[in-house]
């Protein structure tokens, strides 16, 4: 920069002194050494917690050990547990809500980041946002009052006339069932989907859409084949990050699934989760085999979650390959 | 299959026997229309006024260059030709330009249509992330332009014209997104010949590639004008030099003067052009 004053080499001002290095470096350790200290306390803590459900659910492992998963028994009184029903409800009442959810939030994304005018976009995001601000219990007793009666009067019987050839949809109508709860998870896990995935179609590069429209492709067809493949990844993980909420959730689920130790084929029949039972049960279990049992549930919860969200990064990570948004944030 | 052809409303008038090679030369007839013909053609976005009043016209089975300092308009005159500006909102238009004869601006024409028949090559290369079978396809596909059982063939002569089959011949598989940039910039000009345009839009096809990349795409050029119709929007003018049969120069959204290469190169008539090409400014 100063070449040429250089050769003139008048009153050059004496350089300033050097930060200290050493004190940089030693702020520098202090620093590092609580971040590090923060980062370490995560696993801790949850390696914690694995251990503490361990020990809680103790009694229940030594007694009923893998069967308890397979078995559907559940009485206190007679101190016989399986969570069967429990696992089954948990997967089925989120299998139901991404159905639903998925199709729903991917089109609204797609809508708001491709289709919707300027002026719309930004006040229907933040809309949809806020679903995801409103307590679970709200949505739980708005499912109770609203929900619930227009199903069992109105969508329940209609489902039963049109698909009542499939056995998911017979069977006696009560209200409280399987298809309320995954109805009241998919709007409750509907903003997260929908956000995610909007976010990652707003990473899509322009050029990708240009590069389809300018092969002739319509709008949609450039949606169809170049946008959406190009974000895959990114919204397979906003799908997961759905998912992840459906296993879960609990208050609004229990207020709705009728709470029912039982496998039903029908989706109108009353059912129960894994976190509804530890929500329900917890407070009146008497018994050590009971509470034992209930923690035996906690872990396996815990593990389920583990799992599918295992599947679901290996899937990301086998169709992420070659794909452009997400695959690394995820 | 091909009876579920998408509607296709003005710009086609004739089917074209899509797999019949090109005639070898512009017919007489044919030398008296201009590929592309530019009438009095206005251009703004919102109040900004960026093209105006072009006049000029295109010949066809040739490299035209547009040269001109950063702004001036140049890649907005090329994306008015396949109307990829209709995406930006509030724009406005006056003038037409007809593409072999048939005007782009007209009410009804088929973007679609137009779409596919003029091609167009991005400034940095952006091949789809699928296969590159699949990227050279992908027009071909979307647009039902052959039976399917066809696709291998017009993918490899696509590859062929695109001098790039040579090199990805083992790797068709594997996604388009490994190969090398200037690999990724004759693919995405393979994508645009699997079209069959009638003219290729360029819009400075090199600008993110080495010095050999740029080599070959050059080189690509001369081979590609024999059967189509090159249009080349570049800021380096020994590109243009190099490449192209006529230039134009764009200023400040004007056409300030339209001639053969090598007159703009060597006399030219205005005062701005030469200015421009000796580097005095720009």
């Amino acid at each position: 920069m100063t070449t040429t004053l250089a050769s003139e080499s008048v009153t050059q001002p004496p350089a300033p002194e050097p930060p200290s290095l050493e004190l940089a470096s030693y702020g520098d350790r202090v620093f590092r050494w609580i971040l590090t200290l923060g980062a370490v306390s995560i696993p801790v803590l949850l390696g914690f917690l694995v251990y503490e459900l361990w020990v809680g659910a103790r009694l229940a492992i030594a007694k009923f050990g893998l069967e308890f998963v397979t078995t559907s028994t559940w009485d206190p009184v007679a101190e016989q547990f399986g969570a069967f029903p429990l696992i089954f409800g948990t997967l089925v009442s989120s299998v139901v809500a991404l159905v639903i959810a998925v199709p729903l939030s991917l089109g609204v994304a797609i809508y708001l980041t491709e289709f919707a005018p300027k002026s719309v976009r930004q006040p229907v995001a933040f809309l949809i946002s806020l679903l995801a601000a409103i307590p679970s219990v709200v949505y739980g007793l708005w499912g109770i009052f609203v929900l619930i009666p227009i199903l069992r009067t109105g969508a329940f019987p209609f489902l039963r006339d049109a698909f009542g050839f499939l056995p998911l949809f017979q069977g006696p109508i009560y209200g409280p069932s399987m298809l309320s709860a995954g109805i009241i998870l998919a709007i409750m896990v509907m903003p997260y989907i929908m956000s995610v995935s909007r976010e990652v179609l707003l990473a899509v590069p322009d050029t990708q859409r240009e590069a389809a429209l300018a092969l002739g492709a319509t709008r949609w067809e450039a949606v169809i084949t170049a946008v959406l493949p190009y974000a895959r990844s990114g919204v397979i993980g906003a799908v997961i990050l759905g998912l992840g909420r459906a296993l879960g959730e609990t208050m609004a689920v229990t207020m709705l699934i009728g709470n029912r130790h039982e496998i039903a084929a029908s989706l109108f029949a009353p059912g129960y989760t894994m976190a509804a039972a530890i929500a329900n049960e917890f407070s009146e279990a008497v018994g050590d085999m009971h509470l034992s049992a209930l923690a035996y549930v906690a872990f396996l919860l815990f593990v389920v979650t583990v799992l599918v969200n295992a599947a679901a990064r290996l899937l990301i990570w086998r169709v992420a390959r070659g794909s452009g948004v997400g695959s690394k944030a995820l | 299959m091909s009876a579920t052809m998408k509607p296709k409303i003005s710009f086609v008038t004739t089917p074209r026997a899509t797999l019949a090679p090109r005639p070898p030369s512009a017919q007489p007839a044919e030398r008296g229309a201009p590929a592309v013909d530019v009438r009095r053609f206005s251009f703004a976005y919102g109040e900004r006024r960026v093209l105006r009043n072009l006049e000029f016209s295109i010949e066809r089975k040739a490299v035209t260059a547009i040269i001109g300092p950063s702004g001036c308009g140049k890649s907005t005159f090329l994306r008015s030709i396949n109307r990829l500006n209709d995406l930006i909102a509030a724009t406005t238009h006056e003038g037409d330009i007809l593409v072999e004869g048939r005007s782009v601006y007209a009410q009804g024409t088929d973007l679609v249509a137009l779409r596919q028949r003029v091609g167009m090559v991005f400034q940095r290369p952006n091949p789809f992330p699928k296969s590159v079978f699949d990227n050279v396809a992908y027009g071909p596909g979307l647009n039902r332009l052959v039976p399917k059982r066809d696709l291998p063939d017009l993918v490899e002569r696509c590859l062929r014209q695109a001098a790039l089959w040579d090199e990805v011949k083992d790797r068709l598989e594997e996604p388009a997104t490994g190969l090398s940039g200037g690999q990724q910039q004759r693919l995405c000009i393979a994508r645009a010949l699997g079209n069959q345009p009638e003219l290729l839009l360029m819009d400075e096809p090199c600008s993110a590639l080495d010095p050999i990349a740029t080599q070959r795409v050059e080189e690509l050029l001369f081979e590609l004008k024999r059967e189509y119709t090159i249009v080349i929007v570049t800021h380096n003018m020994q590109q243009a030099a190099r490449v192209s049969d006529f230039t134009g120069f764009f200023d400040r959204g004007e056409l300030v003067e339209f001639d053969d290469t090598e007159r703009i190169f060597t006399s030219p008539a205005h005062e701005r052009t030469e200015a421009y090409i000796t580097g005095r400014f720009g």
